[in-house]
């Protein structure tokens, strides 16, 4: 089973890396573009076919690891 | 004043810190690898600066899930004196053993130089043979120290006195909310700070002032 973990500073939480890419994309000429947030994708193959266990061992796994939960929100999406 | 230091793969200033103590204290730090499960039986523990796991994830992040952190857990809800540097300041808010977290610096690159430090508080363990308000000199070399907490934590570090250092005379090199450089947990027995009181112990080397905080730290144990 195929998982996608996805990582994102909460709102209020300066991001001077999405603001250096924000000035950058202006810079291109994306003129359109309003803010720029970044975050991170973690790609993860788990064995089992039950959905909903993966669902809460991926969570436990952002809880305890992958995501610090005092900058940063997460979405987990199963294929 | 026995001490021990943990040292993790990526740790780079751990020789400092093992150079300042022993210099301090007279007696040389027990080394401590971090597959261990037991730290020693010490005064202070000292999480030392450095790039634990390169940085990888986030700074500090997978340091803080180590083997000898439940000790090092344990150890800090005994009372034990904890002083994590740099590195050792973003291990011990990984580990939530200090409130907050260590973002990239607000400039984005990396800092190394000199900055200014006032004691805003000197009635902490650490803090103590310095004079309130007192604005003493000390490295700082990082690419993660921008201090964040939501404005909830924030009060309550603040109301409660667990800030003990901020850069001071405009010298905040990284963005930090409130020129945070150094806090304390709750009880006041474990101390992050992202700047270097171990490179500032000799004349030689340029100057004596990060002496003070190893000294009320000495001062206790005695």
């Amino acid at each position: 089973m195929k998982a996608r973990v996805i990582v994102t500073l909460k709102n209020g939480v300066l991001d001077p890396q999405g603001k250096a890419i924000e000035g950058a994309l202006g810079g291109l000429g994306f003129d359109d573009v309003g803010s720029v947030r970044q975050g991170k994708v973690f790609d993860v193959e788990l064995s089992g076919s039950d959905k909903e266990a993966a669902r809460s061992e991926l969570e436990a796994m952002c809880e305890k690891l992958l995501a610090n939960t005092v900058i940063e929100n997460y979405a987990i999406e199963i294929a | 004043m026995k001490t021990a230091v943990i040292v993790f793969p990526g740790s780079n200033r751990d020789r400092d810190m093992f150079h300042a103590l022993e210099l301090i204290t007279g007696a040389r730090p027990q080394s401590v690898w971090h597959t261990e499960s037991t730290l020693p039986d010490v005064d202070l523990v000292v999480v030392p600066g450095g790039f634990s796991y390169g940085d990888y994830l986030r700074s500090g992040a997978i340091a803080a899930r180590s083997p000898i952190l439940k000790d090092l857990v344990a150890k800090a809800e005994s009372g034990v004196s904890i002083l994590g540097v740099c590195n050792g300041f973003q291990i011990l808010t990984e580990a939530g053993l200090l409130p907050g977290a260590l973002m990239r610096n607000a400039g984005l690159t990396f800092v190394c130089k000199e900055v200014k430090m006032e004691t805003v508080n000197n009635a902490t363990r650490f803090s103590s043979k310095f004079t309130k308000g007192q604005v003493w000199r000390c490295p700082v070399a990082h690419h993660d120290g921008n201090y964040f907490a939501d404005a909830d934590t924030l009060k309550q570090i603040e109301d409660s006195g667990q800030v003990v250092f901020r850069y001071a005379d405009g010298t905040n090199p990284n963005g930090s909310i409130n020129n945070i450089a150094g806090i304390t947990n709750q009880k006041g027995n474990v101390l992050g700070m992202m700047p270097h009181p171990e490179n500032l112990v000799e004349a030689l080397n340029g100057g004596l002032d990060g002496r003070l905080l190893f000294e009320s730290l000495l001062d206790q144990a005695a």
